[in-house]
């Protein structure tokens, strides 16, 4: 079996999400960087699937240098390689970044043969913009479902569980299938010692893709305005027991 | 000039609305129910056929989860950008939009440069606004012309909810524990507290990584979005992550050992101190008092 993930490199922001003087980007000067939740997920089902049915598991990530840390982290997790598609560190929009990962799958697709199952994040935790991985799927002609939190692999199909209101709709769809996962699929394992020292040494394929124009293009960024909470103050310890039920009588709650 | 929306029951349908009108005079409607089951190859396959049909200028979805698949299987067929989740958007060439990031902790002005725009409306962030009414689409003879692969993907079974216990989506009082609350065992005073409360139990990430609560509890941006008359934050330190998933929420109460905690200074009311006491003392209160 052969297994893709694909994870994006997004700052840790913390409580407060700080701009650059241009309003252009996050600055992350002082942040540390990681994955989506999802894509971890995806991560987790990725190592999960090649330990039980043998193969060849691959994280792929469209980023800037530094992202290689991202892709070391999934290898610690248990992925045994990696595709990195440098850039700049300029922004990409949705249809180039598809573009650029379609390029890229039949790529390593020429060589090793087709993945059974490539994983996306349901959504990027920076830019949301909810289409990668169907565009990918399109352009390769597979089935796609989105938003899963639980898949089983049966035979040539694989069963998938997509949340919705009132319980959970199931899709079985036939193998080879472009998966777009979210937060609690699984529970990602910690990278042990051992694994973060065998990644390392696990081999990572670096390309420089062009960057196709972008047609959903960033101009400015803005933090939305507080929504004006007052914080005040009931007092200290158990002693602010009374205000606290106070509060939740007048709000009805009681 | 014709605007086409894809519609499905509730609000966020009708907030789109609001957006769309400014795209065209006249509105056109295709339903989420098109096809039955749901597949949602096939609803972007009538989308499209309908958008050529009444010849759209703009094509437009609420940013469900539902509304933003069948969008980008949309704009895949169509080879064009889609613009997800926008709180604004003003027509011309390009498009101007102002769109989520980050669950809604950033706003992104942002160019569009399309033929036909194809945009997602982020829910509760546009008012409903009465104006012209959309038409329906014909879609008999669209439904016959699908392609058997567009209905390859569907749903073909449901799943019901894990009963027991207070819905986090539907809570009027949500309980939530963080880190600080220290250990699985830990939030037996918090699940106290939410039972004499009527109340759900929440998380935040840093508790659903430990392994103390399931995923079903996070709170936040990969968690879910949750609108209670009372938000109780034990131990939470406040992360725009965790945040995001709070904008609905009447009232936020924050009780933190530090009064420098983010969560501290977004919330109505705070009780500075340790959680551990705090909690039951709450508790004991409401219990006296009955
Ligand atoms: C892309 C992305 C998506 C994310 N999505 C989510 C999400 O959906 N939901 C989410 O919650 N997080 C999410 N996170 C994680 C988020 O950034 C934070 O790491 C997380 O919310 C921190 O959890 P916490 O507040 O419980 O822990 P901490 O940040 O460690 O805070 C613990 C708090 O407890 C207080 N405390 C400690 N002991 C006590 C005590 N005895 N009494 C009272 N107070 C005490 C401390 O002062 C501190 O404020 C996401 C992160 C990323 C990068
Ligand atoms: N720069 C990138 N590198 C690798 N994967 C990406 C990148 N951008 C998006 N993706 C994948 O596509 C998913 C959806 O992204 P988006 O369409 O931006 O919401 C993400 O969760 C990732 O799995």
């Amino acid at each position: 079996m052969r297994v893709l993930a694909t994870i994006k490199r997004v700052p840790i922001t913390g409580g407060r999400i700080v701009l650059t003087d241009d309003s252009r980007a996050i600055d992350t000067r002082h942040l540390g960087f990681t994955m989506s939740p999802h894509e971890e997920c995806g991560v987790e089902e990725a190592v999960r699937l090649i330990e039980s049915n043998k193969g060849d598991s691959v994280v792929l990530t469209l980023g800037p240098p530094e992202a290689v840390e991202q892709l070391r982290d999934a290898m610690a997790l248990g992925i045994d390689r990696a595709i990195h598609l440098q850039t700049d560190g300029q922004e990409w929009d949705g249809e180039a970044t598809a573009h650029a990962i379609t390029e890229a799958i039949r790529a390593d697709e020429a060589a090793n043969g087709p993945f059974d199952v490539i994983f996306f994040g349901n959504e990027s935790a920076d830019s949301g913009g909810f289409q990668v991985g169907i565009r990918v799927a399109y352009a390769l002609a597979r089935p796609c479902v989105t938003g899963l939190k639980k898949i089983t692999v049966e035979g040539k199909d694989v069963s998938c569980e997509q949340e919705v209101e009132g319980g959970r709709d199931v899709y079985v769809v036939a193998l080879p299938a472009v998966l777009t996962v979210k937060e609690g699929l699984n529970l990602p394992r910690y990278p042990s010692v051992p694994g973060k020292m065998r990644a390392r040494s696990k081999p990572v394929a670096v390309n420089s893709p062009t960057r196709q124009a972008a047609r959903l293009e960033l101009a400015s960024l803005a933090v939305p305005a507080g929504q004006g909470r007052r914080a005040e103050s009931l007092g200290g310890g158990a002693a602010a027991a009374p205000a606290v039920v106070e509060m939740l009588r007048k709000a009805g709650v009681l | 000039m014709n605007a086409l929306v894809l519609m499905e029951p509730g609000d966020a349908s009708r907030q789109t609305l609001t957006l769309a009108r400014r795209f065209g005079q006249s509105l056109h409607a295709v339903h989420m129910n098109v096809v039955d089951p749901f597949a949602p190859d096939a609803v972007a396959a009538v989308l499209q056929m309908a958008a050529e049909e009444v010849s759209a200028a703009a094509v437009f979805a609420a940013g469900t989860e539902r509304g933003n698949d069948v969008m980008a299987r949309l704009a895949a067929r169509m080879g064009l950008p889609m613009a997800a989740n926008c709180v604004d958007a003003a027509p011309g060439d390009p498009v101007m939009v102002t769109r989520q990031r980050w669950g809604g902790s950033l706003l992104e002005e942002a160019r569009l440069s399309s033929p036909r725009p194809l945009i997602t409306v982020a829910p509760h962030t546009v008012p409903i606004e009465a104006g012209p009414e959309p038409t329906d689409v014909d879609i008999q003879t669209l439904v016959a012309r699908l392609a058997e692969r567009d209905l390859a993907v569907h749903v073909s079974d449901h799943v019901a909810p894990s009963s027991g216990g207070v819905s986090l989506t539907t809570a009027k009082v949500i309980v939530s524990g963080g880190r600080g609350v220290g250990s699985k065992e830990g939030f037996a005073i918090i699940d106290e507290l939410a039972g004499l409360l009527g109340a759900a139990v929440g998380c935040s990430r840093a508790v659903t990584s430990a392994g103390w609560r399931p995923h079903t509890d996070q709170v936040g941006q990969t968690g879910t979005k949750v609108a209670p008359e009372v938000y109780i934050a034990c131990g939470i330190s406040g992360a725009t992550q965790h945040m995001a998933g709070l904008k609905g929420a009447k009232r936020i109460l924050a009780i933190n050992s530090d009064p420098q905690a983010p969560m501290m200074q977004n919330a109505d009311y705070t009780v500075v101190g340790d959680l551990k006491e705090i909690v039951p003392a709450i508790s004991a209160e409401i219990r006296d008092r009955r």
